[in-house]
């Protein structure tokens, strides 16, 4: 008995250690509609028919040696993008919902209508060094390539004052527009892609509740529900700021 | 002589044929869209209508904090249903591709002899079990399928259907380890599914039966069982063969010359029957 608990416990250890170095995937894309990673891992019951769907083998199903979850779909845009079908395929065939299709279809008359633009694949993210639009070259292939021109990448004019007569035109990504499809990925011409997608957890930082646009009425709303109970003590809170600050004793101190 | 060997091996061909022919239809429907079975053994969609989900997968996914969609528990009410109430363990034996894997290993065991030589049982029969259990507690600590993403049955059955990547590892794994280690060491001793199929399968009506008279005690059945510890009533009794266990894959069947052993419907109502 006692032997066959410590083994169990033994098992289970050896085993919860693979799967949190298993699920650990954090670069991974998901199909469109995917909830958030922990509940995409919670729901996917890995049986492969959104890739089945897919009518451009976009999406894939890991395998044991792709390092991401085993059995759950994924793609990876340099090879094949998210072709952004309107009909979303992909999506009404998950058995689970761990891809929602209220996630990606608008209401629209009292009439659910799937509307891929709503998805939220990744982020795309450019690397001004290796972009050659940064070095004045020609180039907006991204742009053209995105599906969501002048929404999601709009290029941005500035004078090149290198040659004196020339415009840079800079790609830049609207992070709140950009579906995270990557065919600005794909259609890259630099060697690696200079653009490229990020799941957002990994490509957007988060500001908190310490910063506000205090120029922008609906941003203040973000403090309705900030806890007004942080304090922090040091030595010097136990006196007046008048005190202390007259005080040369306490003020260098610490 | 070709109908009898046929007849020597009946359930045998029956059960390849239907084991590939399954593998078939979902390598068919995601290769050339032929779409019988679409989906893989997690979760599939039957003449694109009816859902059909491994209900052992589910109830991980619950451990696991998962609230799921319609599709997926209707499909894994059907399967449940059909296996507790019809099928039996039959999963085990006429669906799963691991089978075939452990059947081959199994039999090249007995060709080369491996079962003549003795050694220590290291492994209990009720390990599964635990596993089983052990799977649904660690679902909830993780908050993910905890044997889904493990287990080489969906890995080679993915394999087949999606591409194999690394899983043929783990398929050789357990193929080296049937026929070194353990005999029946996979399906009989540690998979959680087998092991689910075996307590939501225990009042199955399809079951074989045996005809003590007819017995002269041979004991080919036991021989080419996956589950001896089932057979216990041989050449003692008549009856149904009424442990979850049995996979309900008729090798005693086919391979009593005696007219022993037989398929049949467990009599519930006349005792005396």
């Amino acid at each position: 008995m006692a032997q066959s608990v410590g083994l169990s416990v033994l098992g289970g250890m050896v085993w919860t250690g693979y799967i949190e170095e298993a699920k650990s995937a954090p670069l991974i894309l998901r199909p469109p509609g995917a909830k958030s990673e922990p509940d995409f891992l919670r729901m996917c019951i890995k049986c492969g028919q959104c890739a089945e769907a897919c009518p451009y083998d976009t999406l894939r199903m890991a395998k044991p040696g792709d390092n991401k979850p085993m059995g759950t779909p994924f793609f990876i845009p340099r090879d094949v993008p998210c072709y952004m079908c309107t009909d979303i395929p992909c999506v009404p065939v998950c058995p689970t919902g761990a891809l929602d299709e209220d996630s990606v279809s608008v209401v629209t008359e009292g009439e659910k209508v799937l509307d891929i633009n709503r998805s939220k694949m990744g982020i795309a993210v450019v690397d001004e060094e290796s972009c050659i639009a940064f070095w004045g070259i020609q180039c907006d292939a991204c742009h053209r390539a995105c599906p969501l021109m002048d929404e999601a990448i709009v290029l941005e004019f500035k004078r090149n004052e290198r040659t004196g007569k020339h415009a840079f035109l800079i790609p830049k990504v609207m992070g709140d527009v950009c579906t995270g499809c990557g065919l600005c990925e794909r259609a890259c011409v630099t060697e690696k892609a200079a653009i490229f997608v990020l799941p957002h957890e990994v490509a957007q930082g988060k500001v908190g509740d310490r910063y506000i646009k205090g120029w922008d009425a609906n941003d203040e709303k973000r403090l309705n529900d900030v806890s007004t109970d942080v304090t922090t003590q040091t030595k010097r809170s136990e006196l007046a700021p008048q005190d202390y600050l007259n005080s040369e004793e306490v003020l260098f101190d610490n | 002589m070709i109908t009898n060997i046929f007849k020597k091996y009946r359930f045998l061909l029956l059960r390849r044929v239907s084991q590939l022919g399954i593998l078939a239809l979902y390598f068919s429907a995601n290769a050339y869209g032929f779409k019988v079975l679409t989906g893989t053994l997690s979760s599939s969609l039957l003449f694109s209508t009816v859902p059909l989900s491994d209900p052992f997968a589910v109830m991980q996914m619950f451990a696991a904090g998962a609230v799921l969609g319609a599709d997926a528990l209707i499909g894994a009410l059907i399967v449940f249903i059909f296996y507790a109430t019809v099928g039996g363990r039959a999963f085990c034996s006429w669906v799963c591709p691991i089978n075939m894997v452990t059947d081959l290993a199994n039999w090249l065991r007995r060709v080369l002899l491996l079962d003549k030589v003795e050694r220590k049982v290291w492994l209990g029969r009720s390990v599964r079990y635990k596993v089983l259990i052990l799977s649904l507690i660690l679902s909830a600590i993780t908050g993910v399928a905890a044997f889904e993403i493990v287990s080489p049955i969906s890995m080679l059955h993915r394999g087949i259907v999606f591409g194999m990547g690394m899983g043929g590892a783990a398929v050789l794994s357990i193929f080296l380890f049937d026929l070194f280690a353990v005999k029946n060491g996979w399906c009989g001793h540690i998979c959680p599914l087998g092991a689910f199929y075996s307590l939501s399968s225990k009042v199955s009506i399809l079951r074989v039966k045996h005809n003590q008279p007819n017995c002269t005690l041979c004991m080919k059945c036991k021989d080419v069982c996956p589950e001896k510890q089932i057979l216990s009533l041989i050449g003692k009794e008549s009856g149904d063969v009424s442990s979850g266990e049995c996979t309900n894959c008729g090798r005693c069947i086919e391979v009593c010359d005696d007219d022993a052993l037989s398929f049949g419907i467990r009599n519930y109502i006349n005792k005396n029957g």
